[in-house]
């Protein structure tokens, strides 16, 4: 045999190939893992309570704060740190950049601790004292905490009154619905079910006048109990316990007691609802309209397509009708979601909505109630969007499917219809799957359609909820993708919104992967089931 | 042309003539009687029609559009190219077993029951008692028993290629269609399945596509050679290997051409 030169034995045994398809294959992977890195190292550490740094400048002022960065100071002299300083009502920022030059002195004081408010963001400073209407008196940490215990105590309570003022609320609105249709209808003044109408709205003002009394009475009571907190720079600010989330000293606390606080913090914002404007407390209501979203979404595209999809594979006569069909079908996924967005509001909500409205709810016009924006139409356009994967994919699992089994069934007598239900439909199963897998993360993944259909930076109320129909896809909802856009870029405070934005985009990614693996086992238990073992 | 005399034949072929799509002729009007509980074998070079007119049998033909059949085929006394036919009564009176085994991706029980279940049958023990004929029908019954509801997809080769066998045999047929049933599997399973053959010839009409002239030989009793989409001979396989009295018989068979 003749000996082949090495460049050219090299050429054929393809190894360039190898290392070009091998780098593609890195990048690509670099890129993604590149990526989750960034969103996980900004966004895991946010509710790590780090230690609160006393400063004392070479100027004579003190700050304190959390160390959040440290970078070369711009002429390249030395470093420069940047500290979340909290205390926004007092200094206007949460951020103060310090060169490292200008700090004399810094320790860690014990008794530092921060206080998460219901407004104003953190508070970073020491306790002086604990009050009642006016009258302080000097405390330690754990009479604040038992203070605070108390006050905790009421404010459940209070909630309670709160929830019952909701349903007085919710039932007025269900007889002024009532009335309203009353009066669609021209019934006279004196129609026995407007007088019955009346005479329970008298009875629920009535409840829930005195509701509100006690409300106001309790509430006014709470918040009667004060603390006075001494900022680093010895300013003192009085603030009252009920507006206090949490407080805590994260220089005394332990690496366990620290874990745990981390655990308290994330349950917080699984279960949790948002406070000021978003960026703090929970995001249970955008985490639930996300996943109910997707769902709701995925009821309907995925037969819509399936569907289709077998229609096109097997009933329609293959010719140049099908083709451009199925042309049209692929290129509808290269059309810019925002338009997807646009026919949402001018076909579901302008068109369909509307003439719901007018059809059923005539008495409420021209308040909308399905016109507007609202889950189920937000839905719908996803599956619009979506459904073009769903119909690909499963066009491809049923063309895969060999010849032989369709003749093998068919042979034995069956018809059309139950070959495709008990022979190509579980075989394709795995294949249909994937294509929802792709929809549905494709779907959780787009903000631009769902801003005009109906997401909702604050939503008042969940689409499920006790009240009959108990399914509310009328409703307005939140939506983790918008919440990153909103507090990101639309929130006053940027900065302050940082670390949320990091967590939202954690929280969606989690999502998106809890979510596909469910689905991916699924998939492969039916892979499993449906193909063929090798002969 | 050599043509045997059949009373009483269960399928009879007049003036068969098939198209393509294209209207590419693959059947030239073919006449040919298969008699009832017998086998007949169709040889013949690759490419000559033998599937061709096999599958115009049952009418598999009509899954690809745009064929045109001309011609009579009789089954059991009826024109099946009435335009009335019920294909689906056609299909379980006349079975097929394909070249490559295509067991469904079901346990072996649901596999041998398929064409009872389309058929609505829901009666648990007569589907139990026709699982059992028809494997133990198929040779297959000591080798699967114990494992009627594990995926079909789990057996060997030859044995799917039985277990379709089993299927086709539990609606009952009257003709059974096999096109190079045992092509694809070895020595021992070529076989068992050609012994199966032998023993369903006393209950079903078999016809059989094959390219191998021993499994002819050995299987058949009557023998059809077609060529270029016409019959050339067709006659007692005894008589047809022995003494062919067609020039091109005599040559493909002695394996001179083809
Ligand atoms: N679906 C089809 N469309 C068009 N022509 C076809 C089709 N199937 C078969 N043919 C043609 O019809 C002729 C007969 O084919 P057929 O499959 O019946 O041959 P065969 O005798 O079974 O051959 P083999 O022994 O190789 O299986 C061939 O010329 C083939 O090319
Ligand atoms: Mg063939």
């Amino acid at each position: 045999m003749k000996k082949l030169p090495t460049r050219v034995k090299y050429w054929r045994i393809g190894e360039p190939m190898v290392w070009l398809s091998g780098a593609a294959l890195t990048t690509t992977l670099l890129t993604a893992i590149v990526l989750l890195i960034v969103i996980m190292v900004n966004g895991l550490g946010v509710f790590w309570p780090s230690d609160i740094q006393l400063l004392e400048l070479k100027d004579g002022s003190r700050i304190a704060g959390t160390l959040t960065r440290t970078e070369p100071t711009a002429d390249k002299s030395g470093l420069r740190r940047q500290y979340k300083i909290a205390n926004r009502d007092l200094y206007g920022l949460d951020f103060r950049w310090i060169d490292e030059a200008q700090i004399a002195h810094e320790e860690i004081p014990a008794n530092m601790l921060t206080l998460e408010r219901m407004e104003y963001g953190d508070f970073y400073g020491t306790l002086k004292s604990l009050g009642h209407a006016g009258q302080q008196d000097p405390a330690t940490f754990a009479q604040l905490e038992s203070a605070l215990a108390v006050v905790k105590a009421d404010l459940d309570g209070l909630k309670e009154l709160e929830e019952k003022l909701t349903a007085a609320s919710y039932r007025m609105e269900k007889l002024r619905l009532k009335t309203l249709k009353l009066d669609y209808n021209k019934a006279p003044a004196d129609n026995p079910e407007r007088l019955e109408i009346e005479s329970e709205k008298e009875q629920i003002k009535a409840e829930f006048a005195d509701l509100l009394e006690v409300q106001l009475s309790r509430t006014a009571k709470v918040r009667e109990a004060t603390a006075v907190f001494v900022s680093g720079d010895g300013r003192e600010k009085e603030v009252v316990l009920a507006d206090i989330v949490r407080a805590y000293t994260p220089n005394q606390m332990s690496v366990t007691e620290k874990i745990l606080f981390y655990a308290g913090k994330l349950v917080e914002l699984f279960i949790g609802e948002p406070r000021e404007s978003n960026t703090e407390g929970g995001l249970f209501p955008a985490i639930f309209g996300t996943v109910m979203l997707i769902f709701v979404m995925s009821l309907f595209s995925f037969p819509l397509g399936v569907i289709a999809a077998i229609y096109l594979r097997e009933y329609a006569k293959e010719g140049l009708l099908v083709r451009i069909v199925r042309i049209a079908v692929n290129n509808l996924a290269g059309i810019p979601s925002i338009v997807y967005g646009i026919f949402g509001l001018g076909f579901f909500i302008y068109g369909i909505g509307h003439s719901i409205d007018t059809l059923f709810f005539p008495e409420r016009l021209p308040t909308p109630t399905f016109g507007t924006g609202g889950l189920l139409w937000a839905s719908l356009t996803l599956a619009l969007l979506t459904v073009p994967v769903v119909i690909v994919s499963t066009e491809e699992a049923l063309g895969a499917i060999p010849r032989e089994m369709r003749e093998g069934s068919y042979a034995l007598g069956s018809t059309k219809f139950q070959t495709l239900v008990r022979i190509l439909l579980p075989m394709a199963s795995p294949g249909i799957m994937t294509g929802l897998i792709l929809a549905m993360a494709r779907a959780a993944g787009e903000v631009a359609p769902l801003m005009i259909t109906g997401v909702v930076k604050l939503a008042p109320a969940l689409p499920i909820d006790g009240n009959f129909p108990f399914l509310h896809l009328d409703r307005k909802f939140m939506h983790l993708g918008f919440h990153i856009y909103d507090i990101g870029f639309q929130s006053p405070n940027v900065e302050a919104a940082k670390p949320m934005v990091f967590v939202t985009t954690l929280l969606l990614v989690l999502i998106v992967l809890v979510m596909s693996s469910v689905a991916i086992r699924l998939r492969n238990k039916m892979k499993k089931r449906y193909t063929f073992g090798t002969f | 042309m050599a043509k045997l005399e059949i009373e009483n034949p269960i399928v009879q072929v007049n003036n068969l003539k098939f198209y393509y799509p294209g209207n590419a002729r693959a059947l030239h009007g073919i006449d040919i009687a298969f008699p009832e509980k017998q086998v007949t074998a169709l040889i013949g070079p690759s490419g000559c029609g033998k599937s061709t007119l096999l599958r115009c049998f049952n009418r598999m033909n009509d899954l690809i559009d745009g064929c045109r059949v001309e011609g009579d085929v009789i089954i059991d006394g009826e024109n099946i190219y009435n335009r009335n036919t019920d294909i689906i009564e056609l299909r379980r009176k006349v079975g097929m077993v394909f070249q490559k085994s295509n067991p469904f991706p079901k346990s072996i029980y649901e596999n041998v029951i398929y064409g009872l279940r389309i058929a609505g049958e829901k009666d648990r023990s007569l589907l139990d008692e026709r699982v059992e004929t028809s494997l133990k029908g198929a040779a297959l019954w000591d080798e699967v028993k114990e494992r009627l509801h594990e995926s079909a997809l789990g057996l060997s080769g030859g044995q799917m290629q039985r277990l379709c066998i089993a299927r086709a045999i539990a609606v009952n047929p009257k003709v059974i269609l096999m096109d190079e049933p045992c092509s694809a599997l070895d020595p021992k399973s070529t076989a068992r399945v050609e012994d199966l053959i032998g023993e369903l010839r006393e209950d079903f009409t078999i016809i059989i596509v094959t390219h191998n002239m021993q499994q002819a030989a050995r299987v058949s009793d009557n023998t059809a050679f077609l060529f270029e989409g016409n019959l050339i001979e067709y006659g007692l396989t005894d008589q047809l290997f022995v003494k062919p009295r067609n020039k091109q018989t005599e040559d493909y068979i002695t394996g001179r051409f083809g």
